[in-house]
């Protein structure tokens, strides 16, 4: 079974779990996913790798609570097993040849653009991050990404931490003041790596954006994760999660990405109800 | 003296009405009267020209031999030898164009029901058999399957019949493959696929769930594991779309996704916790067993549902009574039609699809008329779910991750009449080497690998 083996809150709707399931351990790279089901008769979701620990055979998720799912998964404790963990999914971040790299995060998103700055310094990249939350309570990873990065820029909607402003805000003074990156990568929500693509186009730098859309089986036969890449269908499962994103559809995936939120806002409502019950 | 009517006995089953408002199974199976009837019916020729038609050579007037003497665990008995999963195949053969096809009774009148015998003598079995541990003598030798469909169940069972220690390795949480997230409740409960899995596992095969084989392991590195041979049976890949305006909107479903949340995530209850998009009026485009399934499952929902096909009625790919019973329940068949675009509203949800009448021209190589648009025949249908059951690809993550695998063009792996692939000791069948087909077909190649594998291994062993 699929043990947690520590569990940590980052900010009050963000938590990190790290999970004994070392087949995945051995083989997870930046980038890639795994597809969990908290419960039995639970909904199968896609989350991120965080990070991994090949010896310790773990593997670190961080999700935020948003949904019915996400909020039984934080229920459990450490100790508790997850009914299953898929993985590794998806294509891992390319980082070869990468000297020089803009790492853009923005809320949870952070949480995937972690392990990518972390692997690129490691490699002896020049990693410059820019995080970006909404206030200073939603911040999460601040001590992690100064540990990889060159240079680290946090920015607030509010300015409660860091510089106040968007990561676009940020990203542009870099490139103005002459920061030359080989690669933006960036990942947060679709309507952030949709203005952070807007902008480095304006500069012509190469951007690779990561999606995370409403998956189940994860392995490239339903079809749900699709996304319009250049024009073309992909699917993000087996021909992403990391695409050109310059060439990507980002209104078509904000609004497949919003295809159940009425329902899954009632189911929301549904589930906290019975916790409080009990 | 024969049963000689011309018609087979009727099955007995829901009534439309109100099976189209539940998930429960459609047909019921035969009574212990029907099944002796219908029995009778057979004239048990000498050339058996059924058998032929079966690609896993049931031995057909044996068996049905069998229940006009009132044995019918005899008659499963007779079944289990060439066949490992009888309770699945009698509910979801296309019998018409395999065993039934060639029954000399077809010739005038209805051919014997061969599928609905096969499904009584299995029902009859499972609800009185108690799980014995079967006395196998093992050899010892290890071989991984991948993917738990009737392809490697097939091959896994008979394996595990000649002594072989086997893995089957499964992507999903669910064993089954598509018999568990494809097949509807209604054409074959979930509760006969977990029998015939149980029934295999007192064979001894073991059964690994979450292992996606290509990214957790390659099959390189289930040989270090190992594993002497390796059978591949992943069956459906990436559902295929038509690559028209439209097809991203939302509402817009492959039949695998639209399937797998009901089936497998049984998202048809009210309580599941895996949303649906449950359609006012639901549009399914395609005509194969799959776009039934998945056109009477989004009924069940609630909706009024159309199916769309380019060609008519006689060259719908689907089994006989998949469509008899669509028909009945009340899905609407729009023939000679083909979609060009669908149309969305300003959030981006479908609200209708723009079709055009097709006319049949000449025989293409498949021997089929192709279809032909009628110029300037444009139309809206009205629809807030369309659903896209136009077959499949098959899955690449085996294949990027196996050095020296060869696919053909539509990337199935290339086997021989074996089942054997281009690298050594890895063989592969079912949807994973043809594309979608069906379940038999898939049954077939798994049992063909199987006896490869074990004519491989042996003849291994004994010059060592």
């Amino acid at each position: 079974m699929f043990e947690i083996i520590s569990k940590r809150e980052l900010n009050p709707t963000v938590s990190e779990i790290e999970v004994y399931a070392p087949l995945v351990a051995k083989k997870a790279e930046a980038g890639q996913f795994v597809i969990v089901r908290a419960i039995e008769d639970g909904e199968r979701i896609p989350l991120t790798v965080a990070d991994y620990d090949r010896e310790k055979g773990s593997v670190k998720i961080i999700f935020q609570i948003v949904g019915a799912t996400t909020f039984t998964l934080n229920q459990l404790k450490k100790g508790d097993c997850l009914a299953d963990f898929v993985g590794p999914l998806g294509n891992p971040t390319e980082t070869e040849g990468l000297k020089k790299v803009a790492i853009i995060g923005g809320g949870v998103g952070s949480a995937i653009a972690y392990p990518i700055a972390k692997k690129l310094h490691n490699l002896g990249a020049t990693v410059h991050t820019i995080a970006g939350f909404r206030n200073k309570d939603l911040v999460i990873l601040e001590d992690e990404f100064k540990a990889v990065s060159d240079k680290f820029i946090l920015m607030s909607d509010d300015g409660s931490a860091g510089e106040k402003g968007l990561v676009t805000d940020a990203l542009k003074t870099l490139i103005e003041n002459g920061e030359n990156y080989d690669e933006v990568i960036a990942i947060g929500p679709v309507i952030m790596m949709k203005f952070v693509c807007a902008l480095t186009k304006q500069y012509n730098v190469k951007t690779i954006i990561s999606m995370n859309p409403i998956m189940i089986d994860g392995t490239g036969m339903c079809g749900g994760c699709r996304l319009t890449v250049g024009g073309k269908t992909k699917f993000a499962c087996v021909d992403g999660p990391d695409f050109d994103g310059h060439l990507v559809d980002f209104d078509e995936a904000m609004s497949r990405g919003a295809m159940y939120k009425e329902w899954e806002r009632h189911k929301y409502e549904e589930t906290c109800n019975l916790f409080k019950k009990a | 003296m024969p049963n000689m009517s011309l018609q087979k006995n009727e099955m007995p089953v829901q009534e439309a009405n109100v099976r189209n408002k539940n998930f429960n199974e459609v047909a019921l199976g035969y009574s212990k009267e029907q099944a002796l009837s219908e029995a009778e019916r057979c004239l048990n020729c000498k050339n058996k020209p059924c058998m032929n038609g079966c690609p896993v050579m049931v031995k057909i007037p044996d068996f049905i031999a069998k229940i006009r003497e009132g044995d019918f665990e005899g008659a499963y008995q007779i079944i289990s030898e060439t066949s490992s999963l009888p309770a699945v195949c009698g509910r979801v053969c296309p019998q018409e164009s395999q065993c039934e096809k060639y029954c000399i009774r077809g010739i005038k009148g209805d051919p014997v029901g061969i599928g609905r015998l096969e499904r009584f003598v299995a029902d009859l079995h499972n609800a009185n058999s108690k799980v014995e541990k079967i006395d196998i003598k093992q050899n010892g030798i290890k071989v991984a399957v991948v993917g738990s469909g009737p392809s490697g169940l097939t091959c896994a069972g008979d394996l595990a019949k000649k002594g072989y220690s086997v893995t089957v390795f499964e992507a999903f949480h669910i064993a089954g493959g598509v018999l568990s997230y494809g097949i509807p409740e209604f054409r074959l409960p979930k509760a006969i696929v977990e029998k015939e899995i149980e029934n295999l596992q007192t064979l001894g095969v073991k059964f690994e769930k979450d292992m996606v084989i290509g990214k957790v392991l390659s099959i390189e590195e289930l040989y270090k594991e190992g594993f002497k041979a390796v059978f591949i049976g992943t069956g459906a890949g990436l559902p295929k779309f038509m690559n028209i305006e439209g097809e991203n909107k939302n509402g817009v479903y492959s039949a695998n996704e639209f399937l797998t949340r009901i089936n497998l995530m049984k998202a048809y209850k009210e309580d599941s916790s895996t949303p649906i998009k449950r359609g006012k009026k639901i549009v399914v485009v395609g005509g194969g067993n799959v776009a039934m399934d998945a056109a009477r499952s989004a009924l069940r929902l609630g909706g009024d549902v159309s199916i769309v096909y380019r060609r008519t009625k006689n060259e719908l790919p689907a089994r006989k009574e998949e469509v008899l019973h669509a028909e009945e329940e009340g899905i609407v068949f729009n023939f000679l039609t083909n979609p060009v675009r669908i149309n969305a509203d300003e959030k981006g949800w479908v609200k209708s699809i723009t079709c055009v009448k097709m006319e049949l021209g000449e025989p293409d190589a498949s021997g089929r008329r192709s279809p032909v648009v009628v110029n300037g025949s444009e139309f809206d249908i009205e629809a807030d779910v369309v659903i896209m059951a136009l077959g499949t690809s098959p899955n690449p993550l085996i294949k990027n991750t196996t050095n020296g695998l060869e696919v053909n063009n539509h990337g199935g792996i290339i086997v021989d009449e074996n089942g054997k692939t281009s690298v050594d000791y890895v063989y592969a069948g079912g949807d994973a080497v043809t594309g979608a087909a069906t379940v038999i077909l898939a049954m077939g190649a798994g049992k063909t690998a199987a006896k490869a594998i074990d004519a491989k291994l042996l003849n291994k062993t004994e010059t060592k």
